[in-house]
């Protein structure tokens, strides 16, 4: 299963790092939609405002969105599923190895957003330092259940599109408590609580789509 | 089931939301042999050989590939031992010819040098380096043979393998399908026409409306 992980996931990582779609595609989108929200918010309201955890976190939904589509049609092209289906990978190996990569891209994504937010939303330098380790762990945690998710609507016949709607129950706690975690950062407060739900989501998400990536890829 | 092939179906049907693809397929196919299975557009040739892939399930009759029944709700035994080569492409398209076949034989814990030996097998040893998108339709469908020959399946299932290919391409096709045959392998070939090589004496199938005709 490791082994397979692995492999999935330099896999997916080289063909990133040379379709560049990431860098050319995504993280533009990603920043333009962070320069649009401290435009929202006014230059008297950006960086006293409470409201730029909330707005680092739905663009990093935006994104994350983005980029589990990304990861999923890598696997569907015309012909290839077929093809790597008779490779008769382990799925459960299949899967940590697609989360492995997209975790490692949303990171990339996530510390330039973290960044931005600082510049634009300015969000306070320390504090966003302070939040990194605990929106690390809910960006890994998005990454598990997005790739679980991924293959729920685009596995066999599922329509993408529905993949905003499906994936809404299962990041709305993620995204709550990441945002709780960086604003308790911020402004003070009870960090550790919030760190509990996200790293037992991480673990149950990792833990589900071991043992069900196989059955969702073949439905 | 009886039998002795490496292919054998009794009544097969495979269905798609209730549509038939495949109605009632009996089919026995000798370890060793060349199959090709020819029909107009919708006849069902492409569904056969995803049944016998293992990468669509059987609805009702029954079968048993390379000793796998098809019945078996994990079918990843079976997909192990079949080699599959689709019409349209079939690989990573950002990856080098090279990574892709590296890519299949540390998946099946094949050693390296038989990547190095199928890509001159197929004539692509200038190509090794060439990201996959930037090839033509036939070099592709050489890579698909190379992707093949790294993992030595022991059926082997190509869907309209003569697509894109040359007249070269064909006869290098033929002379390949020949040894892979020498070596043991079982081939079963879609086609729209019957096989137009000279040099192998293939067992000719001809389907329409799901099921096979003659």
């Amino acid at each position: 299963m490791i082994r397979i992980a692995w492999l999935v996931a330099v896999k997916d990582l080289r063909i990133e790092a040379r379709s560049r779609v990431l860098l050319w595609q995504v993280l533009p989108f990603g920043v333009i939609s962070l320069l649009l929200a401290g435009l929202a918010l006014g230059p008297q309201q950006a960086g006293k405002s409470s409201a730029g955890p909330g707005l680092f976190y739905l663009v990093t939904l935006f994104v994350t969105l983005l980029m589990i589509n990304r990861s999923q049609a890598l696997e569907n092209a015309p012909g290839t599923r077929a093809s790597v289906a008779t490779l008769g990978l382990d799925p459960a190996g299949v899967f940590l190895g697609k989360a492995l990569a997209l975790t490692v891209e949303l990171w990339a994504t996530g510390l330039i957003l973290l960044a931005g937010s600082v510049l634009v939303l300015h969000t306070a330098l320390v504090g966003s330092v302070e939040a990194l380790p605990s929106i690390l762990v809910t960006l890994a945690t998005l990454a598990a259940a997005g790739t679980l998710y991924g293959a729920l609507t685009q596995g066999g016949d599922g329509p993408a599109t529905l993949l905003p709607v499906l994936t809404l129950p299962a990041f709305a706690p993620l995204l709550i408590a990441g945002e709780r975690s960086f604003n308790a950062a911020l402004h003070g407060g009870a960090l550790w609580e919030w760190w509990v739900i996200v790293v037992v989501a991480l673990v149950a998400y990792g833990a589900v789509g071991i043992l069900l990536y196989g059955v969702l890829e073949e439905s | 089931m009886e039998g002795t092939g490496v292919v054998r179906l009794a009544g097969a049907v495979v269905l798609s939301r209730g549509f038939p693809l495949l109605s009632g397929v009996d089919l026995e196919v000798e370890r060793g042999s060349l199959v090709v299975v020819t029909g107009p557009n919708g006849a069902g040739k492409t569904s056969l050989l995803r049944l016998l892939g293992g990468l669509d399930s059987l609805s009702a009759g029954q079968g048993v590939v390379a000793g796998i029944d098809l019945a078996s709700p994990d079918r990843r035994q079976l997909r192990r031992r079949v080699g599959w080569l689709g019409h349209e492409g079939s690989f990573y398209a950002d990856l080098s010819v090279r990574e892709n076949l590296v890519f299949a034989a540390r998946a099946l814990e094949r050693p390296l040098e038989d990547v190095s030996s199928a890509i001159s097998r197929v004539g692509l040893e200038h190509r090794g380096d060439t990201i996959t998108k930037q090839l033509s339709a036939g070099q592709r469908r050489r890579l698909g043979l190379a992707w093949l020959l790294v993992r030595r399946p022991e059926l082997w299932l190509l869907d309209e393998p003569y697509a894109s290919l040359d007249d070269a391409g064909r006869g290098f096709f033929d002379q390949l399908l020949s040894d892979v045959l020498a070596g043991g392998a079982t081939v079963v070939v879609s086609a729209h026409d019957p096989l137009r090589s000279t040099g192998l004496a293939p067992r000719t199938l001809a389907m329409a409306g799901g099921r096979v005709v003659s």
